[in-house]
């Protein structure tokens, strides 16, 4: 019986804090604008602009979340190789105790007409460029933005790695290439798997940098979320986006979840 | 763990202290009884030497406080807690806030200096019979822009801006109603229609005009046009007016197929406690002597018309904040279309936004 009541909190907090969101949101989006019980909301959702919407965000999310693991994994694994670990560690985390609007207006200097990026671009022959409210300047500073949740795990799980299997593998006649293929990837994988997740579940629902960097050219379903609620006031279409939302980042979690791609542990 | 634990302890109790001895300065100069008014106005939008001077008059004390959007206000009303006993929203929240009681009604006996006003500026369908408002500062929607950066090109009208030579070159402020407005305006439709042939129009010609849109950006529209990363931005005048002060190569129209006339008005929220000090307040801004001088401040356009008697001549004759009577008439104030008309809106601006060069 006591073991129950220790748990108490941890079911009210579940229920207040996650499940009863969830059910209001649900809930939400079967009410028209009106506030008429209806399934319009589904209805609009399964039109060309929602659809090439959710496509637009997925594509997004998708690059942003490549480019992003391109990076960190051999940045990571350097990292592992280094001196000062935590000195290297520390000044990747630091960004991320900056708020993201700041860095976001720091952008808008940089890449400006008359920016610092814009002035060395000059003065290397290049010649300016606008960079600012193109699709390139969106997928960097998310990129930017989220890249240190995927070093993260990515270094814990190269840090955990032991470090004999690898020597084990050079014994036993394997190239440098067919060690990291072959053993080092598929035991990190974990990392890899968390640092996609943390990566590509917040991207998909991104919406100030689309005003801010891509200047509303890039619109994706979070920014449909924040305009149905704050703007419009249609609750329920909002709610019918994060619906889908909701079901798209469940799909995630599960194929990066739990399943072992073949390799043992 | 402990030492974070003893940290976050401290940061309380700094954070306590703090909060302890502004209550006892506040108390002791005199705030947080019946002789103070609490103003909740716009950032920067009043001339502090009228605080100081309406203190004066009456021996009220004024504390003043800022927002930065009329729905961080709404919500901060709407939550009570505080208390604010004059608010100064737009028009459009004024409609919204009535419908949702966040307004205590404005005894008109109390506020003699109502006559000042314009009788163009009262009496609008936001608040038929002022019952709850009364006009603060009014503008318009327009086109600022730096001929400097267009080789000398003038514009004078909507239909300007689709020049194949203004590529990427216009900045649009994130609005449903203004930009759908401005289609329509361009087309000569009113910006008020509900027609949906007139908005599908208005939308496909929105489509046109998107090769010469560079971004379609919130408040930052002030600091990129000031900083001329674009060379033609759509703006409330009053952003206008504070770019131009930033950067003088820049001018503003009024398009001369008419545009939107906007209010920010004053008005006495359900949170207020001193209800006489904010009928004197109000009072006090609509003297026309203190209303010149705000004016004059702030930048802004007066309701008040005996105060254009107190203001220098170049202000009252600038076309471009102060329009003649011939563009006055082509002013329209944004009517509350209803809940699913501005849905429809909503939609139509959210497919501009992803209509692709």
């Amino acid at each position: 019986m006591r073991r129950y009541a220790y748990a108490i909190p941890y079911w009210l907090w579940i229920g207040l804090f996650v499940i009863a969101p969830i059910i209001l949101i649900v809930y939400y989006s079967f009410f028209d604008i009106e506030g008429h019980f209806s399934l319009v909301n589904y209805e609009t959702f399964f039109t060309p602009v929602y659809l090439r919407m959710t496509f637009n965000s997925f594509w997004y999310a998708f690059l942003i979340t490549a480019i992003s693991l391109v990076i960190a994994y051999p940045t990571a694994y350097l990292l592992t190789k280094t001196k000062h670990k935590q000195l290297w560690l520390l000044l990747i985390i630091l960004p991320t105790w900056v708020n993201l609007l700041l860095k976001a207006y720091a952008f808008l200097g940089l890449f400006g007409t008359y920016g610092a990026v814009n002035v060395l671009l000059e003065t290397i022959g290049i010649g300016t460029k606008q960079l600012l409210f193109t699709d390139f300047s969106f997928v960097f500073v998310s990129v930017y933005i989220f890249i240190p949740f995927m070093i993260l795990p990515i270094f814990n799980a190269l840090e955990k790695l032991n470090p004999s299997l690898i020597d084990a593998a050079r014994d036993l006649g394997a190239s440098e290439w067919t060690t990291f293929r072959r053993v080092i990837f598929p035991l990190t994988l974990d990392g890899v798997k968390a640092g996609c997740q943390a990566v590509f579940i917040p991207s998909l629902s991104l919406f100030m940098l689309t005003r801010l960097i891509a200047g509303n050219r890039v619109i994706t379903l979070g920014t449909a979320v924040e305009q149905h609620f704050l703007v419009t006031q249609n609750w329920g279409m909002g709610a019918t986006i994060a619906v889908f939302l909701m079901i798209a980042m469940a799909g995630i979690m599960i194929l990066t979840g739990n399943k072992k791609w073949g390799v043992r542990q | 763990m402990k030492k974070i634990l003893s940290l976050f302890l401290l940061v309380w109790l700094v954070a306590f202290s703090l909060l302890y001895v502004t209550k006892t300065i506040e108390s002791s100069e005199g705030y947080g009884g019946d002789n103070t008014v609490t103003i909740y106005n716009w950032g920067d939008y009043i001339d502090p030497a009228l605080i100081k001077k309406f203190e004066k008059e009456t021996g009220l004390k004024v504390i003043y406080q800022t927002f930065d959007s009329n729905e961080a206000m709404m919500t901060k009303i709407a939550q009570g807690g505080t208390t604010f006993d004059v608010a100064v929203p737009s028009e459009y929240a004024i409609s919204k806030m009535k419908e949702e009681g966040l307004l205590l009604p404005i005894d008109h006996a109390k506020i003699p200096n109502l006559r000042y006003i314009d009788e163009r500026f009262l009496n609008l369908s936001f608040d038929p019979g002022n019952r709850y408002s009364i006009p603060y500062f009014w503008g318009t929607v327009g086109i600022v822009y730096n001929p400097a950066l267009l080789g000398g090109k003038e514009i004078t009208s909507w239909n300007d801006l689709w020049d194949p030579s203004f590529k990427n070159e216009i900045l649009l402020v994130d609005g449903a109603r203004e930009i759908i407005g401005m289609a329509l305006n361009s087309l000569h439709y009113s910006l008020n229609d509900t027609n949906k042939t007139h908005l599908q129009q208005a939308k496909q010609k929105l489509d046109a005009l998107t090769p010469n849109v560079k971004a379609i950006v919130g408040d930052e529209i002030k600091m990129l046009l000031a900083n001329e990363e674009a060379a033609i931005g759509i703006v409330w005048s009053g952003d206008a007016a504070e770019i131009m002060w930033e950067n003088e190569r820049l001018d503003y129209v009024i398009p001369e197929e008419g545009t939107n006339l906007w209010f920010d008005n004053m008005v006495i929220p359900k949170t207020a406690k001193n209800i006489d000090g904010a009928h004197q307040f109000i009072n006090f801004m609509l003297d026309p002597e203190n209303a010149a001088q705000n004016a004059e401040y702030v930048g802004y356009s007066t309701p008040n018309k005996k105060a254009l008697e107190y203001l220098p001549k170049e202000i009252v004759e600038d076309e471009r904040f102060y329009p003649s009577e011939q563009l006055a008439n082509k002013l329209e104030v944004y009517e509350n279309l209803g809940k699913s008309m501005l849905a429809y809106y909503n939609e139509l601006f959210l497919q501009f936004k992803m209509h692709r060069k």
